[in-house]
């Protein structure tokens, strides 16, 4: 394993801020994360994700507040920081026109991987991505869950024991995708502790735990199954109804409906109480000449969660336990 | 006035382009009827953007058929381009003009009049909660408010069939939904939708879907009978110990498929009446587990199970 500090939690940010000019970027997160703990960052565009990383990173000094990362200040040290963290970003990390050799060799040379320890890391990346006697393929030649692979150990060279992974599985064929999660939570076991930031719930579902970010604060912090189970205010319910239209905007008017969406042939309609709306709503419908053919109620996804978060807009800090 | 075509919006039959050497669309066939959303799924290298400039008449096939919106889309290419709207993955938003004058020039180039064109803009921008936006530079906008302006510039005139490149990729979770919002008012219209997505979940939002890979049509259906598709049922067992319970169970009788899917485990198991006896078996292990539910399968599972089966068939 590494040279970071064991017994610690691997990242502490503590009231974090970062202005740019008037505009506040991050504004006053706050949290812990363990070792060998994979956390998700989710959020809109702009609501300070990448902020937030960068500043992590050691790449942007906050403005406030304090952040350590493996035991180190993110301020005061942040070229040891960039010693400690491995970072990858499906899209962006790999020379497409080097070889696979030679695209370990130079993020090999970027962290000073060098000699044997270059020979005993390169050797175990080449493994671990199933690119054994394929060196000297081009990079932009891989299929793009073994390009994603060799991204990960180019990031990992260095053995970081915190690594970033920016929508790390983004295209990827969903075996694929299984085989990158299976060698990420086998890292994680081992002590590393990973960030994701995705948009994605396919990915989001991977994370111990998410944080989910917006304009600049954390509104939610859980375990995916807690804040699909308990954050979610109010039930879902699918219902089959012809006419679809009609009954759309019939459901959205309707008393006890919070929102109402078309879900391919089907509606899903968040309401205050599943029981009355299972009552009410058939014959709701029916006077107004839609026919309902089917209700009950599903088990929100992350995504309805997060929707309903932002979309209140009013920032709560943490989500229930 | 919408026309109501008893013919199908897209007809594909045995479809193929090859590009030096590589196969990349191999003998598709499907077809889409009017006012329906259909799906075109799979990984990179599925073939679903060489399948989308194929249906645009942008790119030649090398054998097949495909006619979208009643015209051959290479010997009535011209007449395709008036009743169809295609959007890439790089849509071509000029950075340095405002979300206004993007609007003005792909209304101009679709030839749509003053009127047509403040009506249908307004209508598109509201839809997306881009109204207070129009005097920003496109350059500017985040990338979510980018697409949605790509699709209201693609939408300017009214296509009878609008093709989509993956068009919700780094798009957050909110502008996700305002999009689809709008594709499903466009159907309301008559407007025939195909798009291409990589993401699974995603992809349920579609009428039809066609699952590809490598150029191949996997499967062809609705999003709710490709799931009855799967093989037994999933089961989540969730465990401080999660890695443990994979362990203990994937070799478990009437265990099709263990999988590590952060704090919980997700089990095709043959039959969920199973739970019980598994549950005896982590007991008997040692192995703490908080809970075991039966869950609705993910149009994940059914596409790991349908490839599996199709590779361990040696196929």
């Amino acid at each position: 394993m590494s040279a970071a500090q064991p017994d610690r939690a691997a990242v502490v940010v503590d009231r974090l801020v970062k202005r740019f000019g008037t505009f506040t970027a991050v504004d006053g997160v706050t949290f812990g994360v363990d070792r060998g703990e994979i956390m998700g960052f989710l959020g809109p565009n702009g609501a300070g994700k990448s902020t937030l990383i960068r500043m992590l990173c050691g790449l942007l000094r906050p403005t406030s507040g304090r952040a350590l990362v493996a035991g180190l200040d993110v301020a005061r040290e942040p070229e040891a920081v960039r010693q400690h963290i491995g970072y990858m970003s499906q899209r962006f990390s790999l020379y497409g026109d080097l070889t696979v050799l030679e695209n370990l060799r130079f993020f090999g040379g970027l962290y000073g991987v060098e000699g044997r320890e270059f020979a005993a890391r390169s050797s175990w990346a080449l493994e671990m991505a199933g690119l054994r006697g394929r060196e000297s393929t081009l990079a932009s030649e891989l299929a793009s869950g073994w390009k994603q692979r060799l991204a990960l150990g180019c990031a990992v060279l260095h053995r970081p024991p915190i690594l970033f992974l920016d929508e790390p599985t983004s295209g990827v064929d969903p075996i694929a995708r299984r085989a990158f999660w299976e060698l990420i939570q086998q890292m994680a076991a081992t002590g590393v502790t990973v960030f994701v930031s995705t948009h994605y719930m396919d990915e989001a579902e991977y994370c111990h735990r998410l944080a989910l970010i917006h304009r600049g604060r954390l509104v939610g912090l859980g375990a995916p199954e807690v804040l699909r189970r308990h954050a979610l205010r109010g039930a879902l319910l699918e219902l089959e109804c012809e006419p679809v239209g009609p009954a759309l905007e019939a459901l959205q008017a309707a008393p006890g409906v919070l929102d109402a969406a078309v879900f391919g042939s089907t509606l899903h309609v968040l309401v205050g109480s599943a029981e009355s709306a299972c009552a009410e709503l058939p014959a709701q419908l029916a006077a107004r000449g839609v026919r309902c053919t089917r209700i009950r109620t599903i088990e929100p996804t992350l995504e309805d969660v997060f929707v309903q978060q932002l979309g209140a807009g009013a920032p709560q800090e943490g989500a229930p336990p | 006035m919408p026309l109501t075509e008893p013919v199908d919006a897209v007809q594909v039959e045995a479809l193929s382009k090859r590009f030096a050497g590589v196969t990349a669309v191999d003998g598709l066939e499907f077809r889409v009827g009017p006012a329906e959303i259909f799906g075109l799924v799979g990984p990179d290298g599925a073939g679903k953007t060489t399948t989308l400039r194929m249906l645009a008449g942008v790119l030649p096939p090398d054998a097949g058929l495909a006619r979208v919106a009643g015209c051959d889309v290479v010997r009535e290419a011209e007449m395709l381009r008036n009743r169809i709207s295609y959007m890439p993955q790089r849509f071509g938003l000029y950075e340095d003009l405002t979300v206004e004058e993007n609007i003005r020039f792909y209304a101009d180039l679709f030839g749509t009049g003053r009127t047509a064109r403040e009506e249908r803009a307004g209508r598109l921008l509201a839809a997306s909660g881009m109204s207070e936006f129009r005097r920003r530079l496109a350059g500017q906008l985040s990338g979510g408010m980018k697409q949605k302006l790509g699709l209201t510039c693609a939408l300017i005139h009214t296509p009878r069939v609008l093709l989509l490149d993956e068009p919700t990729t780094g798009v957050d979770p909110v502008s996700r939904r305002d999009f689809w919002r709008i594709l499903y008012s466009l159907v309301d219209e008559g407007v025939t939708v195909v798009i291409s997505t990589s993401y699974l979940d995603e992809a349920e939002r579609c009428h039809r879907l066609a699952l590809l890979r490598s150029g191949r049509l996997l499967l062809c259906d609705t999003p709710a009978r490709l799931k009855g598709r799967l093989r037994g049922e999933v089961v989540v067992a969730t465990s401080p110990r999660p890695r443990n319970v994979r362990d203990a169970l994937a070799r478990a009788p009437g265990v099709l498929g263990a999988l590590l899917v952060g704090a919980a485990v997700h089990l095709n198991v043959d039959d969920a009446a199973r739970i019980p006896e598994l549950q005896r078996a982590l007991a008997a292990a040692g192995v703490p587990c908080d809970s075991m539910l039966r869950v609705e399968a993910t149009m994940e599972d059914l596409f790991v199970s349908v490839v599996g089966e199709a590779e361990g068939s040696g196929g």
